[in-house]
Order: structure tokens, then sequence, then C-alpha cells
């Protein structure tokens, strides 16, 4: 078994430049708390993770099945008051509200297909925007119990510790984003909805003629990218201690969005990459609020985008990928972009 | 109340409808234009003291010229992919934002009324201003419909929106004409701005309610229906008084209202109520 995962390493990882990058990547994250104990540094990483979760799960939903949810806010929002209300008026602990606020999202996402089923395209992106601003006007009207602008203060912390916190965050991302991956993994043996996804998003009448019913799987997609994003609102609750506005704002949705185009939609760990360099790296350049970057975070976001859409459009990890990495013509393995010759077959590759 | 916000909504909503229908791009920005109009407004009548017939004419081509360098160079080249436009446009909308909050700071700004005093007509005082709005949204509302109706530039623009393809081959300049359709729904939102400056505040994210609220109108009208953008609207502003005066204290539902509204009708009829369904774009 050892030896096996141990040859698995040795022959299709390390020679592939964007895998050892991947696994590099994720050593060091797990080492992170090693280097520095610096509770600021940690508590940015932390919501980074969760954020992550939030961003992945966007693109399973909008990306590989093509149902472009521009209110993916819903689920995190909903998930993270739910939490909210659960502690304030039955006072459960975090053990028991995460797995409700999770469940509760996931709901959600069910009931979302109703009306989300029958349209496509971009009614369907204005409906999904509709609904968390429709949540919003609900809790701004009951402000007595959902506190209103004020939100819900004084939420348990998740555990004792931040670097407890931090690796409980790590691990629960590293998890999801392995499982959302196999999910959307089109050439897989043993799990096929990434296929259907696949042939969802490119044909939908094709796909339903081929046998495929289509309704199931996008269901099945709705729900999946509910409970991820559900997780990823009930930790980022208790992570932050209070759930206000902000968790159901649009431009929560429009983060995620961000994240996966800027680091390459229909990928995984672009999504991964975008967190990583948009969130966290601005996060740390604007140490403070004080610099320039750090007042002017959103504008500087949103040029981003704008450039990256236009002369990027594939986004920027893709982008980057195709510069290390090149496909083998004949066994369709990648390779990196300085070998002459494929790794498995030796055809040229120049 | 319901017709001036009635009316706002559909001139917003038209020009929305008119870029959609056309260029099949959703401008989530539009209303970004709306506010960087307001601004402009209230910059030059304010700050810099000018007449306001003069701040009103630099303003709206203004904007408008910045709607359509903004459609050239930023939108065009993603045409194709709609997630793509919704993303650029809203980022766009978000450069607004912070501009206008990094210029002249997020603070609430007030334009006067273009006209002061009120009138009363059938015992009730209505303002000026909201008279003059609302004669300002029924004069653009016919310009509107006669150009589209009567004129050659009105048959070019229905054409593209039918069929791009077969317009083109009838010796349409597509490109132009979705430029001129951009530039006379930013010219649109730019007169509502005006209009509406001395009613509501003017502040750096005062273009999301709107946004919000014509996207129920548009969609709730049928994208790409300019009849159905203005029918939309008043419905939608008689929903948002009647929840606002019905029930004060829960002003905050007229939104959830507006929305329900529009889940009900999309899932009855998902091409809205006057929506032109269009079929799926030859490769």
């Amino acid at each position: 078994m050892l030896r096996r995962l141990l040859n698995n390493f040795r022959w299709s990882v390390l020679p592939v430049p964007g895998r050892v990058i991947a696994i590099v990547f994720f050593v060091a994250l797990f080492i992170f708390p090693l280097i520095t104990a610096d509770t600021y540094y940690l508590y940015i990483l932390t919501i980074s993770n969760l954020l992550v979760i939030f961003a992945v799960s966007w693109d399973l939903l909008s990306g590989y099945s093509g149902q472009v949810n521009f209110g993916h806010a819903l689920f995190f929002g909903v998930s993270a008051y739910s939490v909210a209300l659960l502690n304030k008026y039955f006072g459960l602990q975090p053990w028991a509200t995460i797995p409700i606020g999770t469940l509760v999202a996931t709901g959600v996402g069910v009931l979302t297909c109703f009306p989300a089923l029958r349209l496509r395209g971009p009614y369907l992106s204005l409906l999904t925007m509709a609904f968390p601003l429709m949540l919003l006007g609900l809790v701004m009207a009951f402000k007595d119990w959902t506190g209103g602008e004020f939100g819900i203060p004084g939420l348990p912390d998740l555990a004792g510790s931040k670097v407890a916190e931090y690796y409980i965050c790590l691990i629960v991302m590293t998890i999801s984003v392995l499982i959302m991956w196999k999910l959307t993994d089109a050439g897989s043996k043993y799990v096929r909805t990434g296929l259907i996804f696949h042939a969802i998003r490119e044909d939908e009448i094709a796909a339903r003629a081929s046998g495929i019913n289509t309704i199931k799987y996008k269901i099945l997609a709705f729900v999946i990218g509910g409970f991820f994003a559900g997780l990823a609102g009930a930790l980022y609750a208790h992570i932050l201690g209070t759930v206000g506005l902000s968790s159901l704002s649009m431009v929560m949705s429009f983060r995620a969005i961000i994240y996966v185009v800027f680091g390459g939609i229909v990928s995984i760990y672009g999504a991964v990459v975008g967190v990583y360099t948009l969130q966290t790296l601005l996060q740390f350049l604007g140490v403070g609020g004080t610099t320039f970057v750090g007042e002017h975070q959103i504008l500087i976001m949103a040029i981003i985008v704008i450039l990256i859409l236009l002369f990027m459009p594939e986004g920027v990890a893709v982008w980057v990928r195709d510069k290390i990495e090149r496909e083998c013509p004949r066994c369709k393995l990648s390779n990196a972009a300085w070998r002459k010759e494929c790794r498995a077959c030796s055809a040229n590759l120049r | 109340m319901t017709l001036v916000t009635g009316g706002v909504y559909a001139l917003l909503a038209i020009g929305f409808s008119l870029i959609f229908g056309n260029a099949r791009v959703i401008n989530l920005a539009h209303t970004g234009f709306f506010m960087l109009a307001a601004y402009g407004l209230w910059y030059f009548m304010r700050q810099l003291g000018i007449d306001t017939v003069w701040a009103i004419l630099i303003t709206v081509p203004s904007v408008t010229a910045l709607g359509i360098l903004a459609y050239r160079y930023l939108i065009n080249p993603i045409r194709e992919h709609h997630a793509a436009v919704l993303l650029m446009t809203i980022a766009l909308a978000m450069v607004f934002q912070e501009m206008m909050e990094w210029i002249f700071s997020s603070l609430y700004w007030a334009v006067p009324a273009l006209i002061p005093g009120f009138t009363e007509i059938l015992g009730v005082r209505v303002l000026n201003q909201h008279l003059l709005t609302l004669a300002i949204v029924a004069a653009v509302i016919v310009i509107v419909w006669l150009i589209l109706a009567k004129t050659k530039l009105g048959i070019a623009l229905r054409a593209t929106a039918q069929d791009a393809e077969v317009a083109n081959l009838m010796g349409i300049s597509v490109p132009r004409t979705l430029m001129i359709t951009m530039g006379i729904a930013t010219a649109l939102a730019a007169v509502a701005a005006v209009a509406v400056a001395p009613i509501w505040t003017i502040h750096p994210t005062m273009w999301t309610p709107p946004l919000v609220m014509i996207m129920v109108v548009v969609v709730l009208g049928g994208l790409g229906s300019v009849k159905g953008a203005i029918i939309g609207a008043f419905i939608i502003a008689l929903v948002e008084v009647l929840v606002s005066t019905l029930m004060p204290s829960y002003a905050y539902l007229k939104v959830v209202f507006a929305i329900l509204a529009m889940v009900i009708v999309l899932s009855v009829r998902p091409g809205g109520l006057f929506g032109v369904i269009f079929e799926e774009e030859r490769l």
C-alpha cells in the first residue's frame, strides 16, 4: 500500500511541475504555524481556507455544471445565520450548530432548484442573484430577532486556541477540496458526476438525449454546492464570532466568482489560486488598512478582474499551467514543458 | 410617488432592456452610470456652481460617451460569454463606486430641486420637482418610442435585436448599431439620474437598490422587451409604494415582495410577461 503510494508519488507527481507546486503548497500550509504563531497571519489564512471552500463550491455548481449562480452567498449566509440563531436562542455549541447549519444550507440548495430548474442562461443568473437580496430584506425587516445591520455577535469560538482553529479549518478545507475535485474529475473511473456535469454544461439537450437524467444531476449540483458553501459559512460564523449582513451581501457572492475567474474557471485549483492571491496576498499587503492597498482593496480587485477578463480569459492558474506543462499528443499525459519526449510513451513533444 | 418611482425605474429598465435585447449583454453597470451622472450633476452644480442647464448638458453627454467607451473597449471583446459579461459589468460598477468614494468620500449629498415649490392637484400638494420628473420621464419614453418605431435607426436597432446575423446581411453595421444602443441606454440612465437626483440622496452605493429593482422589473416584463419594461416598472413601483405605506415598519420587505413577484411570474412564464424567448444563438 505504502509502496504503491510512494511509486505513484515518484512517477506521477514529481515529473509534473503543477502537481509538485500543489503538494509543496499544502505542506507549507500545514507547517505554517511552526514558522510563525502570529495570530493575525493565522487568522487571515483561516479565513482564506474557508473562502477556498466557498469559491470551489461555486466553481462546482457554476463552472462545472454550468448553472451560473450569482447568489452563492445565499448558502453561505443562510448557514451562518442559522448557526448564529441556534446558538443565540437554543444555546447550542459549535459541534451541533455546524452540522445543522450545513444541512439547512443544503436544504436551501434543494429549494432553490424549484425555480432554478425552469430557467437557464441569464434568467437563471438574475434569479439566483435576487435570492440573497430577498433574505437580506427579511433580515432587516425582523430586526428584533436577527439584529438587523448590527448582526448577531458573541458566538462561541470554534476551539480554544487560534492554532487549533487554523488546523480545523485547514483540514476541513483539504478534505472538501479533495472531495469536490474527485466529484468533478471527468476522467474518473469511480464517479460519473464529473463527466455528467461537463455534458450538462456543454449541451443539456444532448445530455438528456443520451439518457442522463439532467434534472437529477442539476439538483445534485445545487445540493453539493449548497452543502460546501454552507459548511464554509457555518465555520466562518464561529471563526468571526459574529454574523452580519455582509455574509449575505452581493459582494460576498461576487467574491467567490472573482476568485474563481481570476484563478481559472472550471478548474478546482484555479479557485484555490484565486483566493490565495487576491484575498491572502492583498490582506498581507494591506496590514492594518493604512496603506494604499489596504484602503482600496475592492477597487484593486475590480480592476484586476477587468484586466484578467480582457487579457487572460482562461484565468491565471490555467495560464501558468499551460506555460509549465504540456500535454502529450499521443497518450494525453501531462509533461513538464521543458521535456523533449513524453515521460510515458516517449513521443516527440516539440 | 408610484408614478415618480415607476417612471425612474421605467427609464432605467428601458435602457437595460434595450442593451440586453440588442447585444445580449446584461449590463449590471447600468445603474453605475446612473450614479455617475447623479454625481456629475451634483459636482457641476454644487462644487463648481455651474448653471443647472449647462450642468445637465455637460453631464449627460459625457456619461454617454463613457458608456460607449466602456462598451467598445471592455464589454465588446467578451460579449460572447454571458457570465464574463456579468462579471465585467459588476466589476466596472464596483470601480465606479470605489472611485466616487475615493474622490468624494462616502458622505450623503443632495442636489437642490431644479424648480422649487408645489402645485395643488385635486387637493393634494405635489412638489413641482416630482411633476418635472414625471414630465421628463414621459417625454423621454415618447422620444425613445418614436426613435424605435419611426426612424431608420430604430428599424436597424429592432432588426439587430431580432436577428443580428440577418441584420448584418441586410447591410446594417451590427457593431455600430450595438454601440449606438449602448449610447442610448447610458443616456437614458443619465437622464434618469438628472430627473431623480433632487429627490434621492447621492452616495457611492446608490446604484445597488435601483439595480435590484430594475432587474426585477426587466425580468418581470421579459428581457429585451421595451413595453414589458415600462409596465413592469409601474407594477414594481406600485408594490414598493404599497408595502412602504401599508407596513411602514417593515419597509425592508419591499425588496422581498418585489422579488417574490418576479419568482412567481418566472415560475409560471419563464420568459417574463412580454418576454421575447430567444432561440439558442447559432454557432
